[in-house]
């Protein structure tokens, strides 16, 4: 069997929030329960090479948009998902996969497209601090932890990947965060989101795999820090 | 000096006596605030007719505000300088009161506080260091850092010691009409990838020291302050350099230190040799004992500075403590541990600790370093201790360092 290969998209210009580090405990969960996984680093300046799970991480305004256009341009990520590749997007990475986005001035951005997202700029106080999340029920995951640190606000067309019980998600009246279709999933969370919720690290390596079951693994430490984090809102 | 200027100093004075008196601490930055609501001028009124230096960066600001007040010094004359780390307004203010006969002043101003201190107290050199992602919940993203810099530097009359190596910090000081650049190193690349001026890529060459964007016409500047091992070289001569403190970025640190005073007219020999005297720069690289353990406590509180750390972290092999906290000081989000290459300390007995030694050992997890954890930190110095005869090395971020610094 050909390696699983976990794609990060654009650290030059998507990596500003420690989110790498999504690929490499997705590397290594999937190393630990013996399948052979391949981690990438997809620097902007080189075509998009192909790949079973994409990561995109969060990123400031002006490289935000230039990772869009560069996306948009390579359309690898795209076709890789209408082949059934996954992805999982975090914060900036959320807002390009979506259908547009503002920049720092207000200009809107076209996104790749991925999600039915329309991410305006917020006219209130940035969104800084700690999420708790209630999943939708049909992905199977227990309540999520991350920290959030955006201004723009997304306004979701698709499912969403849960109704926050603290903190801001998506940031408009409807009290979501998040949204996912097929095995695409976007959300505010930092963290990095899968070093707090290894069942969603899982979760994307079903989706990359298409096994409906994986190995257990010893997640303890892991799971004492999501209840630490959850408790630390009152959650 | 005005009515007004008078009351804010006396504003300063009352509130420091009054903490003192309390057991409150020093109260330098409780007084400076006092002094700032009463006068709002206050910091340009005790700037004024003063030589004032100023440095800025992500890392090494304290050690390098150091290293230059001790080279301004050595001119003997006395120096006024905000030596505990408060480097913002309120921290100026009391550094400038609590030396109202010094005619330099050598201050360390936080990164987002820069463009103020440059207006106002129209400092005669700004040492600008480097800029790369700390505190991302409080400071600003780094690019939008050196767009503020850039625009609070154009059209001064400062010189700008600036270090050649960083892009960031090269964008934000061509704007200043005078600008002396220094090799001063770049420990940690990841957030210079794209051209600061047009976004395009930005190539490193290997080894060396040169980068150019591949879009437009930004590269690296020559540098007229080099090292050579610990020889600085510049147009202006050239000096050993024997430090004290420990660390090749230190050395980068001295060198545009070495860059500032010479632009402020200290001899270059007597600047260097009075940066050797430097031994203890607010309790970093210097060794204590904890218990009955022998500690070497060093600061790494962003990636830039764990990258800094590793020639004097990774040809070791003893008892590490690695202890994070994520208070106010620190940032509230300690996602940037995954931007940390900790495999450095595998093969080491590693403890963690500190307020989020969960998220660490997670990430060490993924780093593939076993380790020991215990909350309380004195607790695991004295655990690593127990395990390595008695000496370990600890390295906490801000408020974990200052925990351990003032622990009994």
């Amino acid at each position: 069997m050909s390696a699983l290969r976990i794609a990060v998209v654009y650290p030059d210009l998507l990596g500003t929030y420690g989110d790498t580090g999504n690929g490499l405990i997705l590397e290594r969960r999937a190393t630990e329960r013996g399948i052979v996984a391949e981690l990438l680093l997809c620097r902007s300046s080189e075509p998009l090479p192909a790949a079973d799970l994409y990561c995109l991480g969060g990123g400031e305004d002006g490289p935000q948009v230039l990772a869009a256009e560069r996306l948009i341009a390579d359309g690898g990520l795209a076709r890789a998902v209408a082949d059934g590749a996954a992805v999982l997007a975090v914060c900036a990475g959320f807002q390009i996969i979506g259908a547009s986005f503002p920049d720092a001035s207000g200009v809107v951005h076209e996104g790749v497209g991925l999600l039915d997202v329309v991410t305006t700029k917020g006219t209130g106080a940035r969104c800084v601090g700690e999420v708790a999340v209630d999943p939708d029920p049909s992905l199977g995951l227990a309540r999520l932890s991350g920290f959030e640190n955006h201004s723009g606000v997304s306004t979701v067309g698709d499912a969403a990947l849960g109704v926050v019980r603290a903190g801001r998600g998506n940031g408009t009246d409807a009290g979501t965060e998040g949204a996912f279709r097929g095995r695409v999933l976007g959300t505010y969370l930092h963290g990095p989101v899968l070093a707090r919720n290894p069942d969603l690290a899982d979760l994307m390596l079903r989706w990359a795999t298409g096994r409906d079951v994986l190995d257990p693994l010893d997640d303890r430490a892991e799971h004492e820090l999501r209840a630490e984090r959850l408790a630390a809102v009152g959650c | 000096m005005g009515a007004r200027t008078i009351a804010g100093v006396a504003a300063v004075r009352l509130v420091n006596a009054a903490s003192r008196l309390s057991g409150r601490g020093s109260g330098t930055v409780a007084g400076g605030r006092a002094g700032l609501a009463v006068a709002p001028e206050l910091l340009a009124e005790l700037a004024r007719g003063r030589r004032v230096a100023v440095v800025s960066g992500t890392n090494g600001k304290t050690t390098t505000t150091a290293l230059l007040r001790a080279a301004l010094a050595s001119m003997g004359e006395r120096v006024a300088t905000n030596a505990t780390g408060s480097n913002m307004p309120a921290g100026h203010v009391a550094a400038l009161v609590g030396e109202p006969t010094a005619h330099l002043a050598c201050l360390e101003v936080d990164e987002a506080y820069l463009g103020r201190l440059v207006d106002e107290a129209q400092p005669e050199v700004v040492v600008l260091l480097n800029l790369s992602r700390d505190q991302l919940d409080r400071m600003s993203e780094v690019r939008m850092l050196a767009e503020r810099w850039r625009t609070a530097l154009e059209g001064v009359a400062t010189t700008v010691v600036a270090n050649a190596d960083d892009p960031l910090v090269v964008h934000a000081a061509s704007a200043a009409d005078r600008v002396v650049w220094v090799a001063g190193g770049l420990e940690w690349r990841d957030d210079a990838g794209a051209c600061p001026a047009c976004l395009g890529p930005i190539h490193f060459a290997g080894e060396g020291p040169g980068w150019s964007c591949q879009s437009c016409a930004m590269a690296r500047p020559d540098a007229g302050w080099v090292l050579e091992g610990a020889i600085a070289s510049s147009p202006r001569g050239s000096t050993r350099l024997a430090l004290a403190i420990p660390g090749d970025f230190n050395l980068r640190n001295a060198l545009l230190a070495l860059a500032a005073a010479d632009a402020m007219g200290v001899p270059i020999d007597l600047a260097g040799a009075s940066m050797g005297e430097v031994v203890d720069v607010a309790g970093r690289f210097v060794e204590r004992s904890l218990g009955t353990t022998t500690v070497r406590l060093m600061l790494a509180k962003n990636p830039a500075g764990w990258s800094a750390l590793l020639d004097t972290v990774a040809h070791d092999d003893g008892a590490v403590v690695v202890s994070i906290n994520a208070r106010t000081a620190d940032g509230a989000d300690p996602s940037w541990l995954f931007d940390v290459d900790f495999s450095m300390l595998a093969g080491r007995t590693v403890v963690v600790t500190g307020d989020r030694w969960r998220d660490l050992s997670v990430r060490l997890r993924y780093a593939g370093v076993p380790h020991q954890t215990e909350g309380v930190p004195t607790a695991a110095v004295a655990l690593a201790g127990a395990q390595a005869d008695g000496r370990v090395d600890v390295i906490g971020n801000y408020t974990a360092f200052r925990d351990l610094l003032e622990a009994r």
